[in-house]
């Protein structure tokens, strides 16, 4: 049987996107941006705090890092517990030591069972982003709108009720629906690290008003390049650096650039990879304006 | 089920009380040699496969056959060479199909901990009756080949109950392997019994740093190395736990052994500040002189939460 006659319509054709969340522009067509102080690249760490749960659904599909084995997977549980509790304090430490601030986007579920960290990561000044409620509520075209929408209202006050007023965004697995945005909005979020989209944050549009998509790099994950590709420490190191060259070195042409990458505390705050994530948090410091993605988001 | 097992309470690696190891060490150091049998033909468990292909997977069963019968003598006489006892993780049914290695490492003074009758008999599904069968088999098993009262478990195949962590402190077990979320001790939530969290590690296990992180001998030695210094500078602040959990099947193989020796001299070259020892060892000290001040201090920030393990949800 063949496929029905539309499957060869293509009604969203057209010049640009084939979705109307933002407008179709080319990087090369861009008024270069500056930054202050004439740095030529920004860079933000993005530091996920997540709950992985003992007894996740898995819908609609298993968070990267969350439970494998059967029921109940302490392994599983317990590394990426080790992340909360040791990893993250010496990525606080390699921060404080190098002088620079990060973003730790925080699942709204994390923050009443992790109080100290939360409050370590507030009293040394870094940012904190919302990284929706927890692992196992991922945003996805197939669910129910109202149901996303308590996703987001909940994570709302749990941060509410520890005083905080983020407006930075990370949804859980970076996974959206089609109303995501319009609803991060709406509770207030304005800058959302989902999106890969530029070079530099851009304004995505929603009924509720912009978002500015600030551009973290997939390919720099810290948990894809170290735990799912086995490349090493020392070439997590190289990659890292060597982008933050490159686009130093187009600087003159492209003007000043942005990217955010992930370091993950159960894969960058292991014991073995400290010596490699200092040379990174260094180097990047060197040549670049390090701050929280919500401070690059309004530079550029 | 439950989202949170509550085995433990949230205790951020800060200010903690200080630990000093015996002779004033920093880092307590111990290698856990996994002495494992693999069934040829295991019976089925429901929730996993005892091995991923067809019995017999002869590839799977001979190389661990290889590990017990080349590799595992190569790994001893390099421990031996730098002095350094195993604590064995220990499929207690090697004490009826190899007691020549079990006579070796008694020779040695190595410790022996249970990970189970066979690697292939995992605890899914057992009921409590079935789970205490187990436990006091490896109790008996082991006193009767070595002498030995077994104070430390690892579940085969890192496979688990709600009530193993229960039932093993209620045997006066006094460290489980079993969690990975810190690098020191801690005191676990059981309804009875003394029992410590012990580090060993997945993430410098030979099994994931070879198998799924896909790392050459050369590249092990050197995150090992890594690991090392890193924890070794920490326990300067307080001490800490380093474990390198082997297989015999896997590091002894002929292309690895002396790069992994490599490593081993490095820790070696820093035996003043390092104490190297057994999970035994480790664990009856800090049962002794860290198991209150942790349990104060965790108390004393207001971290501390009801219940015992999968008794009460915590948060």
């Amino acid at each position: 049987m063949a496929l029905p006659d539309d499957y060869l319509s293509y009604l969203k054709r057209r010049r640009g996107q084939d979705h109307d969340l933002y407008s179709h522009a080319l990087a090369k067509d861009r008024a270069p941006k500056r930054l202050p102080d004439g740095a030529k690249v920004a860079v933000s760490f993005i530091v996920p705090l997540e709950f992985f749960m003992l007894n996740p659904s898995g819908k609609p599909f298993r968070h990267p890092g969350a439970m494998q084995t059967p029921y109940p997977d302490l392994r599983h549980y317990t590394t990426r517990d080790y992340g909360n509790r040791v990893g993250a304090f010496r990525l606080l430490k390699v921060f404080r030591d190098v002088g620079v601030k990060a973003t730790f986007a925080v699942n709204g579920a994390l923050l009443a069972r992790v109080p100290p960290l939360i409050a370590a990561i507030r009293a040394e000044g870094h940012e904190i982003a919302a990284h929706g409620w927890d692992t196992d509520s991922i945003h996805w075209s197939g669910l129910d709108p109202a149901i996303e929408k308590t996703y987001v209202a909940r994570t709302r006050e749990a941060f509410a009720r520890e005083g905080l007023d983020p407006r930075v965004w990370m949804s859980p697995a970076r996974q959206q629906s089609s109303h995501t945005l319009e609803f991060i909005r709406e509770a207030g979020f304005d800058v959302c690290l989902d999106w890969e989209v530029d070079a530099v944050p851009i304004a995505a549009r929603t009924p509720a008003g912009e978002v500015r998509l600030f551009p973290v790099l997939n390919e720099l994950d810290d948990r894809l390049i170290l735990t799912v590709k086995n490349h090493s420490e020392d070439e997590w190191r190289d990659q890292i650096l060597e982008a933050a060259e490159m686009m130093r070195a187009e600087h003159s042409k492209t003007g000043a650039q942005a990217f955010g990458l992930t370091l993950t505390p159960y894969v960058a705050g292991l014991p073995f990879r400290i010596c490699a994530l200092r040379e990174i948090v260094e180097g990047l410091a060197r040549g670049c304006l390090v701050a929280p993605a919500g401070t690059v988001a309004a530079l550029l | 089920m439950r989202a949170d097992p509550n085995l433990y309470d949230y205790w951020p690696y800060t200010d903690r009380p200080k630990i000093v190891w015996p002779g004033g060490k920093k880092l307590a150091f111990w290698i856990a040699p996994n002495v494992e049998y693999y069934e040829f033909e295991p019976p089925v468990n429901p929730s996993r496969p005892g091995w991923p292909r067809p019995t017999p997977d002869v590839v799977g069963y001979s190389q661990r056959d290889w590990g017990n019968r080349v590799g595992h003598w190569r790994l001893m006489e390099l421990l031996d060479k730098y002095d350094m006892r195993g604590s064995v993780s220990l499929n207690v049914a090697m004490c009826d199909h190899c007691p020549e290695i079990i006579e070796a490492c008694v020779e040695r003074n190595w410790e022996f901990f249970s990970h189970g009758v066979y690697n292939t008999r995992y605890s899914y599904g057992m009921d409590e009756r079935q789970e205490r069968a187990v436990l006091e088999d490896s109790i008996r098993t082991v006193e009767r080949a070595t002498g030995q009262r077994i104070r430390g478990y690892l579940a085969p195949a890192l496979t688990h109950t709600e009530r193993t962590l229960d039932l093993i402190a209620e045997y006066d077990f006094w460290y489980t392997c079993d969690l990975f979320q810190d690098d020191q001790p801690q005191p676990l939530k059981t309804r009875s019994g003394k029992l410590v969290s012990m580090p060993y590690s997945l993430e410098v296990n030979d099994v994931i740093a070879y198998g799924a992180l896909a790392m050459d001998p050369w590249r092990y030695a050197d995150v090992l190395k890594r690991h090392f210094d890193q924890l070794l500078a920490e326990g300067e602040e307080t001490g800490t736990v380093m474990c390198i959990p082997l297989h015999a099947y896997l590091v002894s193989q002929p292309h690895r052994i002396r790069p992994f020796e490599e490593a081993i001299r490095h820790v070696a070259s820093f035996r003043d500040d390092v104490w190297i020892t057994t999970a035994a060892e480790i664990a009856g000290f800090f049962r002794e002189h860290c198991w209150d001040a942790s349990l104060a201090d965790i108390r004393r920030r207001g971290l501390e939460r009801p219940g015992t393990g999968f008794q009460a949800e915590a948060g």
